[in-house]
């Protein structure tokens, strides 16, 4: 049953709730209207809003200048990479401990999340050794490696909570008409885990794209993502506000568009489950 | 689920005890023989454990290896400057670690930036969640603007505050205040912790705006509305009913905000570089300080040790909340 509101109310509360959402999304607003303006016009003062020369030089410049889609393909690569690598190892965990659970599947699901909980500079040095040693520095595979693992937990949590709410009475329908475990996944259970597969992929490439301690420890130049190309211009060429504007539109835009779609699933796959 | 006829079912205690051909196995499917089912069970069981282990043996090797070496630098005298000379020195690292006053400073900044950030995120997201609960116009696209900032990557984040906004010169902050007669102040070097914690609170508002969101929108109508007929105010009806709803999803927020708080590091690397002096290191840079920027792998390693220990008695907690949904 809706609640009457009176008008004038809703008002208010529009004005209120647009207001502080224009606050807390004007860092993101700037930084696209910056990445337009020209390095003069990017420290004007007065700001400049809306009536400046329009420009997008500074994009082609960011490009010229560093080779931004080199570092723009290494996040692709490094995000991509470790949230396929990493499904398809979690994928038959979570299949197994939704649809055969035994005693111990609740333990091995908190010892999971409990390796979540370690902080990266209890891993940093070995870690950072090892990659040296065995020329893992600065590559590719070497943070694929090293994201896949970190986000492993969450995956296999994740994909556990939606496999978990297919009902086990569908499997047993098919049992019952001969289906092979091989039938069982392709033909029943497929179809109805692909949403939450889909979920499960979306949110772990956002978390892959922007994690920003391995990625900055482990890369220098070669095989460097986005985040820690950006993390260059916090030398004094940070000054040029264009340019840092226009790198830092291109590495958060397609990102802020996926996570838009994955608001549901951030909740889900960020808390374990624990809140819906 | 065991008293009702059926075959095998996840959530029936005797299925999971695998002896469900003897306790839940009924008439109906007696065509087959118990035999059959036990066989079904051994080749399930047996596959389970087979898709299991992949993800087990590898977070196993990513937990144990890379701790185990840890501990073991953490107990020599080893810099890379000086390659070969490792030798056993036993705790001396710790001692040094512990009594060295950047630690003392680092363990305070570290419990401040995660409070900070708490306080601001937790109160913030709670009056968020309230206003975006009401019925206003255009709800989706506000809920999508304060969600934003969740999707930045921290490097982005810290260098566009750091430069646009902070910059005692150039920066919108400078330029308010000049504006209205004040002197600019330059955030970063006078108030650093306090200019780190303000830019990590806005990358973390949107994911304690969205779990409270999603609390409060589980909430009955009915029940406010009980509690309006009964002449609740505003007030009252947020301290009795509102709150008591939220205090799980609260508490998710501030555990797993803490674990990820206590490792916040890129945002320090790009904006202060842990100063001035130590005014801005937190533990994970004091560390990374250590290791990378000094070569002090031992001292380094007994200070990761310290940090994880740290870590675990926040986890500690976590995991017997997330344990107890679990069963619900």
């Amino acid at each position: 049953m809706a609640r009457k509101v009176t008008t004038q109310r809703k008002v208010i509360m529009t004005a209120i709730a647009w207001a502080l959402g224009i606050l807390i999304f004007f860092p993101i607003l700037w930084t696209f209207l910056t990445s337009f303006k020209s390095e003069a016009d990017a420290i004007a003062s007065p700001p400049q809003f809306l009536f400046f020369h329009w420009t997008t030089e500074n994009y082609s410049e960011v490009q010229s200048r560093s080779n931004y889609l080199s570092h723009f393909m290494n996040s692709v690569v490094i995000s991509f990479g470790s949230t396929l690598i990493g499904l398809i190892i979690a994928i038959p965990a979570a299949w197994a401990m939704a649809f055969a659970p035994t005693k111990r599947t609740k333990d091995v699901l908190m010892w999971m999340l409990s390796t979540k909980m370690m902080p990266p500079v209890g891993a940093l040095i070995p870690i950072y050794l090892m990659f040296r040693n065995s020329g893992l520095l600065d590559t590719r595979t070497g943070l694929v490696i090293v994201l896949t693992l970190i986000n492993l937990p969450i995956i296999v949590w994740m994909l556990y909570t939606y496999f978990k709410e297919i009902p086990g009475e569908i499997l047993e329908a098919a049992r019952m008409d001969g289906a092979s475990l091989v039938k069982e996944i392709v033909y029943v259970l497929t179809p109805m885990a692909v949403p939450g597969i889909a979920s499960t992929l979306l949110l772990n490439i956002i978390l892959a794209w922007n994690e920003a301690f391995w990625t900055l420890n482990l890369t220098a130049s070669k095989a460097a993502p986005l985040t820690a190309f950006i993390a260059s211009y916090s030398s004094p060429e940070g000054l040029f506000y264009a340019k840092l504007s226009a790198a830092s539109t291109m590495a958060i835009a397609p990102i802020l568009i996926l996570g838009w779609f994955s608001q549901k699933q951030l909740v889900r796959g960020l808390t374990f489950g624990a809140v819906k | 689920m065991s008293d009702i006829p059926h075959l095998w079912v996840a959530d029936c205690p005797n299925c999971i005890g695998g002896r469900f051909f003897q306790s839940c196995f009924l008439s109906r499917f007696r065509f087959r023989s118990d035999r059959w089912f036990a066989m079904a069970t051994f080749h399930t069981r047996s596959a389970a454990r087979f898709m299991i282990a992949p993800s087990v043996v590898l977070l196993f090797a990513w937990m144990i290896v890379p701790l185990a070496m840890t501990i073991y630098f953490s107990l020599l005298n080893y810099n890379l400057l000086n390659p070969g000379m490792e030798s056993f020195v036993g705790l001396l690292n710790y001692q040094y670690f512990l009594t060295d006053p950047a630690f003392f400073a680092a363990l305070i900044n570290t419990l401040v930036l995660v409070a900070g950030v708490l306080v601001i995120t937790v109160v913030g997201g709670i009056l968020f969640a309230l206003l975006l609960d009401q019925p206003i116009y255009g709800q989706g696209i506000v809920r999508i603007l304060v969600i934003a900032p969740f999707f930045v990557m921290p490097t982005v984040a810290a260098l566009v505050w750091k430069n646009m906004f902070m910059n005692p010169v150039n920066g919108l902050f400078a330029y308010m205040a000049k504006a209205v007669g004040l002197q600019p102040i330059d955030w970063l070097a006078t108030v650093p912790l306090f200019s780190v914690i303000l830019i990590v609170a806005w990358q973390w508002l949107p994911f304690a705006t969205l779990i409270m969101l999603t609390a409060l929108q589980s909430l009955d109508e009915e029940q406010k509305e009980a509690a309006e007929m009964d002449g609740a105010g505003a007030i009252s009806k947020f301290i009795y009913i509102i709150l008591p709803h939220m205090a799980r999803a609260i508490t998710v927020v501030i555990l797993i905000q803490t674990i990820f708080l206590l490792s916040v590091f890129a945002e320090i690397l790009v904006t202060t570089n842990g100063g001035p002096g130590t005014q801005s290191t937190n533990l994970t840079y004091l560390v990374y300080a250590q290791a990378l920027l000094q070569f002090d792998i031992g001292g380094a390693s007994a200070g990761g040790i310290v940090a994880v220990v740290l870590a675990n008695i926040v986890a500690i907690f976590l995991v017997r909340l997330v344990g107890k949904n679990l069963e619900a």
